[in-house]
């Protein structure tokens, strides 16, 4: 008994001294707060369409955006450095969570414009969110003449519209997946047998492979049955590189146009007839 | 005999539980750590207010910890280069400090004033651990003992890679300066 007090006595005198090994360890758990993932994808593009990604608040984002002529042009197109389609504009964000964007396109001539909304951030501690979801809608305006003047031309035919629901999650610091599921509105198309509603769905994949660069793979598969037989799916794999300053985005695409419906609904490259080209994005941020 | 021990252990627990002097504990979970980086091109600096940090008077052990993530940037671009690319923070999320006060007995905590005092310690920051030895000044008023010190480091010297492209935007020599008001 006298040996049990004893024992009892240190025992419970013990705990004071234990204290000293970790001053800040009995502070834990930490209060909780919302703990949001960033950097799902290097930047707001996956390789031709949106990634979830936002400019921050206040922040402009300029991009140029170029695709060469089709690698299988040969050695006298100089395997399609000749041609180039490009895009250029920029993002700017209202708010962290919305942004709009403008861009000019040779592609048709095309000016272009959209409103991005992010609404889910993925996120863990206060709340456990397994996705980020963004909406973003697009508008294109086809300046081209009239390929037909002398028939009544209507203003509304020369637009265009996408819209998009961007859902992606960061599996892991370097795998992030995003799915977009589309839908392009033309005013005026081909002929009556096509749709002017174009259902799509978009497959993005962000792998990295160092801190600074990452592997990017993109997919838009269209739906049977809406567009010309002629025309076929974008399929894109990249290589992002960050620098600190800038964004490069170097990549293979089959698709020519460097805005949504134009990639998602009008290309004609067949990868597997070698209609593949060389195109990049370069992005820089400017604050203001 | 019996009524001796018990008295006695009674004794013992309270000389240790209840001694104050030995288990009064300064804490902050408010503390405030800025990073200044300057170079002829840019100056980079962040500011962290959610530093968790205490110290015991009796022995002088003192303890800092920091989760990455709360450094705050102007830029939010440069945030998420200092999360993602430099500080990797979802691999490294924390950086520790844990040193001693050398002459916390010099300082008295029940009388206002200003002392200093050096302090020694282990910095780890993505799991290198190099020590850091600096001054401390502690200012003594009520129950509130203000510490501030600062000392510099290169980030190279903590696994902090920084690619040739910026290599002249970051400094070698960041200046860490350290302000917590303990209660």
């Amino acid at each position: 008994m006298r040996n049990f007090t004893l024992l009892l006595a240190l025992l419970l005198a013990f705990p004071v001294f234990s204290q000293d090994l970790d001053l800040l360890e009995d502070d834990e758990p930490e209060e909780e707060t919302p703990q949001y993932t960033f950097a799902t994808f290097k930047t707001n593009r996956v390789i031709n369409g949106h990634s979830v990604e936002m400019v921050a608040k206040r922040e402009f984002d300029f991009k140029i955006s170029h695709r060469f002529g089709f690698l299988n042009t040969g050695p006298y197109q100089f395997f399609g450095l000749d041609q180039a389609t490009l895009r250029i504009g920029g993002d700017f964000g209202i708010t962290d969570n919305i942004n709009v964007g403008f861009g000019r396109s040779n592609v048709d001539k095309t000016y272009d414009g959209f409103v991005k909304w992010r609404f889910i951030r993925q996120q863990t501690g206060l709340k456990n969110i397994p996705v980020t979801v963004t909406a973003i809608s697009h508008m294109g305006i086809t300046t081209l003449k009239w390929p037909i003047p002398n028939r009544e031309n209507y203003f509304t035919s020369r637009l265009h519209y996408t819209h998009q629901l961007l859902i992606a999650r960061k599996f892991s610091e370097s795998l992030s997946v995003q799915l977009s599921p589309t839908l392009v509105h033309k005013n005026l198309i081909d002929s009556s047998q096509y749709k002017n509603d174009i259902y799509a769905l978009g497959i993005g994949l962000r792998q990295k492979i160092t801190v600074r660069t990452s592997i990017n793979l993109e997919y838009f598969y269209v739906f049977p049955g809406q567009v010309p037989d002629s025309r076929s799916d974008a399929l894109s794999i990249g290589f992002d590189i960050e620098t600190g300053g800038h964004i490069f985005q170097l990549f293979f695409t089959n698709a020519s146009a460097p805005f949504e419906k134009g990639f998602i609904t009008d290309t004609n490259g067949r990868w597997l007839n070698g209609d593949v080209r060389f195109g990049f994005n370069i992005a820089r941020i400017f604050n203001f | 005999m019996k009524p001796f021990i018990y008295i006695s252990s009674l004794l013992l627990v309270f000389s240790f539980g209840f001694k104050q002097d030995d288990t009064k504990k300064y804490y902050s979970s408010t503390g405030d750590i800025h990073f200044f980086s300057h170079t002829e091109i840019e100056d980079i600096e962040a500011d962290n207010h959610k530093v968790k940090t205490a110290f015991l008077p009796s022995t002088g052990a003192i303890q800092f910890s920091v989760l990455i993530k709360d450094f705050e940037f102007e830029k939010a671009l440069m945030q998420e280069h200092f999360n993602e690319n430099y500080m990797e923070s979802t691999k490294y999320p924390k950086s520790t400090y844990s040193g001693e006060i050398l002459d916390v007995k010099s300082i008295n905590f029940d009388k206002d004033g200003t002392y200093t005092s050096k302090v020694k310690g282990n910095l780890t920051i993505k799991d290198v651990t190099k020590e850091i030895e600096t001054v401390g000044t502690f200012k003594v008023k009520g129950d509130v003992v203000n510490a501030k010190a600062s000392f510099n480091i290169n980030p190279e010297d903590y696994n902090i890679e920084i690619p040739s492209m910026v290599s002249n935007k970051i400094s070698r020599d960041i200046k860490i300066t350290i302000d917590v008001d303990y209660k």
